[in-house]
């Protein structure tokens, strides 16, 4: 039956997707960190354009393309220029040695699975079983941010908990209504302009786009 | 009750609404029109009228029917509804009565002021004149609390208006501060008061059927919130600071009328809004007012500053009336009906005679503070030989709060106390054995009261002067003595004409009470329950005082005159007489001092032997800001302080917040 190995494929995707999340986990080096977001995006964008073609849902085909289009080409090329512009490719110091952040992030997949469960149940779509896996990405992506020290992997943080955010809903609702996705993706793509201009504001002020120095910022 | 005292075919109410849309004209043109010359010369007067006015909409209101209106103003949906009820009627004439006075005083103490902060000024003033009004017209709750705001605010820009000393600043923000914590009690009261209907409308929450459990509740939340603005103690602290810190006609106001807007919300929320009243109410409210009394005329007795001690008289003043209201409320709920309504009649009377003597006293400290810029009276004294106008009208309101008859004052104390001695009826035992010992404290505040007045009149007015400044003080402008002569006029036919005010306040009492006094239409004799009982003729009393004066005087002169030596060998041990050996403000309340020691802290500093220029000096501090307004403070601080140690600075940390309260709320919907 078609429907079946279309979301055989699907679930593959889903899965690629929670593995790019924990090599965001693991990787050390910005410009690999843009990479893997870079595939994230195209995983993404491939899942959504087989649910619309498997359900029929047209407006899917434009968010794909979408995805496609900001996640996949423009973003990481800003990203890419950014890091050789800043020059801030060197190892990415975390608050938190990989192997345990991994252990945290296996126990939020866990958590997010037991989560998911129930929800999954009510939903009547037929990616639903993608749902926990699309909530373990989100948790790993907010993750990520918390043990990151540097601002543009915050941002990239953000970015995919973004996707991972727009997969849930893909998953569990054919996606949201043309109009809302558009205007997301506006903001995403605003949002990072404007944050690769505070890149270059945070430098200036702190010689540094380490985040530790922003804690002089707090009242007494 | 014929309805020829329907004024206008709208009602009274209508009328009453105008005179507040008057004024608030009257402020905004103030404001915009500030550059006008002679700007000055007509708001004010205008707004004396507007007063006078609605003096004479509330003496119609307390004869005529309730009216009311609803106006489509405010939000959707949440029209004001005003409604205007012998209650409010009196309190209304109670606010126009007395601002028709301040107002004109107001008048000549703000002429010489610059046309920006003038304007300023007339604005707040008309606001807050305009703010009180609707408070006491308010029909539902969300109308009052507007208007309450209207009323605290303003009076706090008036509080405020000489913001460049920090000192003023401080007393604005203190009185700011109670204000709204009162404020929210209120706000939580009403919430009570509705009782889950949603609408809050007074009407609906008369009809209400609250359970004894929940209408204590709302009752101690009134008691709280509008004893905030009362100045109850504990919560009185704003008052010594405020009233020093307000301009004077603002001082006659806030305490002559803004204070008395609390006790009308008091009486609404009691008597009219909620349905059932209990016994221990009237106890506690007539506990708190009587520890408000003494602890007020105590504090009264010993300070130094003319408009401090008059702010804290006036806590004594509020402390009377609220022990008024809960003498009334234990009669009410006792099922002595007409003694409720002797003891209410007792606390309306001492509220308008508050009204106006207070205002009578705050003006005339006012003047004299105008002409001399010195509110410390030991640098004061002999100021009757300069302002004698000032003086003599002053003294009248000084015996009028002293109690002493034929004034106002010695009416309606002499009422309340009246109504404590018929207690023994009583069906409590307990409360029949504790209501004397009330009564002995009432009398106490009243004696003492008549102490501090002396203390007040005495230190400022007569003997020898004592600095300089009042070398240059001349005597009060026209405008600010018509104010007073209005003001001293109420305090004397308010004191010669009870069974008149008595017979026009029955109204007011049959709606609280269900009870009037039995009028028995006697103009000249004053017997409230039983002329066998007691009984007082106020123009009798005044016609032998009269009378015994002038015997006196034409005795000493044409008599005794002659017979006098003028003699000097040995001067008593007065050879050489100076300012400084007559008695002084603190020297005369030296006494009160070392008695009540144990309810206030006294900061002496004495001088060493050795130093050449030795100083002394001492002062009383007020005990309940050590041991409660402190360690609130000190609490709030050391928990703001706690929270504050979740500020990091660190990014991680606050995306750390946000994934915990994201992991939590994620397992409390699943779960």
């Amino acid at each position: 039956m078609a429907l079946t190995y279309h979301l055989q494929v699907v679930n593959l995707l889903a899965a690629l997707l929670l593995l790019i999340s924990f090599a965001m986990l693991s990787q050390r080096r910005i410009v690999n960190l843009v990479t893997l977001f870079a595939w994230q995006g195209a995983a993404l964008s491939a899942s959504t354009a087989i649910v619309a073609w498997s359900t029929g849902q047209h407006h899917l085909y434009w968010s794909a393309g979408l995805t496609l289009l900001l996640k996949v080409i423009v973003m990481p090329w800003f990203f890419y220029r950014l890091v050789r512009q800043l020059d801030v490719n060197r190892d990415v110091e975390a608050m938190l040695n990989i192997p345990t952040t991994m252990l945290i992030g296996i126990a939020l997949v866990i958590f997010a699975f037991n989560l998911a469960l129930p929800i999954s149940q009510m939903s009547g779509t037929v990616t639903r079983s993608t749902l926990g896996i699309a909530m373990a990405c989100v948790l790993l992506a907010f993750l990520m941010m918390i043990t990151r020290r540097k601002a543009i992997t915050q941002v990239i943080g953000f970015l995919a908990m973004e996707n991972s955010l727009f997969f849930a809903a893909t998953s569990a609702t054919y996606g949201m209504p043309l109009v809302v996705e558009m205007g997301v993706a506006l903001d995403v793509l605003v949002g990072v302009f404007v944050l690769g201009i505070f890149f270059f504001q945070i430098r200036e002020t702190f010689d540094s786009l380490d985040l530790r120095h922003m804690e002089k910022l707090k009242e007494r | 009750m014929p309805p020829s005292f329907a004024l206008s075919a709208a009602g009274n109410v209508a009328l009453a609404w105008g005179g507040v849309l008057f004024w608030l004209c009257l402020g905004f043109a103030a404001l915009f029109l500030q550059r006008a010359r002679g700007l000055n010369d007509l708001i004010f007067p205008l707004g004396a009228l507007g007063a006078l006015f609605m003096a004479g909409v509330g003496i119609a209101g307390v004869l005529g029917t309730p009216t009311a209106i609803v106006l489509p103003i405010g939000l959707p949906d949440l029209p004001f509804h005003l409604r205007l009820d012998p209650l409010s009627g009196f309190f209304l004439t109670l606010l126009g009565g007395a601002a028709f006075g301040v107002t004109l005083v107001a008048w000549g103490y703000f002429r010489s002021l610059e046309s920006g902060p003038l304007a300023l000024i007339a604005l707040w003033y008309h606001l807050f004149l305009a703010g009180m009004a609707t408070v006491l017209l308010a029909d539902d709750a969300y109308a009052f609390m507007v208007a309450w705001e209207v009323m605290a605010l303003s009076s706090y820009f008036l509080v405020t208006s000489a913001h460049d000393q920090p000192e003023i600043r401080r007393a604005g923000f203190l009185y700011l501060l109670i204000a709204h914590v009162g404020a929210v009690a209120l706000l939580l009261c009403f919430g009570v008061l509705q009782g889950g209907a949603g609408d809050y409308t007074f009407n609906s929450m008369r009809l209400a059927e609250t359970t004894p459990y929940w209408a204590s509740v709302a009752y101690l939340l009134a008691l709280f919130g509008f004893g905030a603005k009362a100045g109850l103690v504990p919560l009185h602290v704003w008052l010594p600071e405020a009233h020093p810190a307000a301009p004077s006609p603002v001082s006659a106001l806030m305490s002559g009328v803004m204070l008395k807007t609390a006790i009308y919300g008091l009486l609404r929320v009691t008597f009219d809004l909620l349905n059932i009243q209990l016994a221990w109410w009237g106890t506690l409210a007539l506990a708190l007012g009587l520890i408000s009394a003494l602890y007020g005329v105590i504090f009264a007795a010993v300070q130094s500053d003319m408009k401090r001690l008059l702010a804290w008289s006036s806590i004594e003043n509020i402390g009377v009336i609220l022990a008024g209201f809960g003498l009334t409320l234990i009669f009410h709920t006792d099922g002595k009906g007409a003694l409720a309504a002797l003891a209410l009649t007792a606390t309306l009377y001492h509220a308008l005679n508050h009204a106006f003597f207070k205002g009578l006293l705050f003006t005339g400290a006012g003047a004299v503070l105008h002409t001399t810029g010195e509110r410390n009276m030991d640098k004061l004294g002999g100021l009757m030989r300069v302002m004698p106008w000032t003086a003599w009208l002053t003294l009248i309101g000084a015996l009028a709060i002293a109690g002493l008859p034929p004034l106002n004052g010695f009416v309606s104390e002499w009422l309340l106390l009246q109504a404590f001695l018929f207690t023994p009826g009583l069906n409590q035992p307990y409360l029949n054995m504790l209501i004397p010992v009330a009564t002995a404290a009432v009398a106490l505040a009243a004696a003492l009261a008549a102490y501090v007045m002396v203390k007040f009149f005495g230190v400022t007015f007569l003997g020898v002067t004592r600095s300089g400044v009042v070398a240059q003080a001349h005597e009060a402008g026209c405008r600010e003595r018509i104010g007073m002569i209005w003001l001293a006029a109420g305090c004397v036919l308010l004191g010669l004409f009870p069974a008149q005010v008595i017979g026009w306040l029955a109204p007011v009492a049959r709606q609280l009470t269900g009870h009037t006094l039995p009028n028995d239409g006697n103009w000249l004799l004053l017997a409230p329950l039983d002329a066998e009982r007691a009984s007082y003729a106020p123009l009798l009393f005044l016609a032998v005082v009269a009378a015994t004066l002038l015997l006196v005087f034409v005795w000493v002169r044409r008599v005794y005159h002659g017979h006098v030596r003028h003699a000097a060998p040995w001067d008593c041990g007065y050879p050489e007489q100076d300012a400084r050996m007559q008695d002084t403000a603190e020297g005369f309340g030296q006494p009160i001092r070392h008695i009540f020691s144990a309810f206030m802290g006294v900061e002496r500093e004495e001088p060493d032997p050795f130093d050449r220029q030795p100083r002394h000096s001492s002062a009383t501090l007020d005990q309940i800001w050590f041991f409660v307004y402190l360690p609130i403070a000190r609490l709030s601080n050391w928990i703001s302080a706690q929270f504050g140690r979740l500020q990091h600075g660190s990014i991680q940390w606050y995306l750390i917040y946000s994934f915990a309260t994201l992991i939590f709320l994620l397992v409390f919907v699943t779960g």
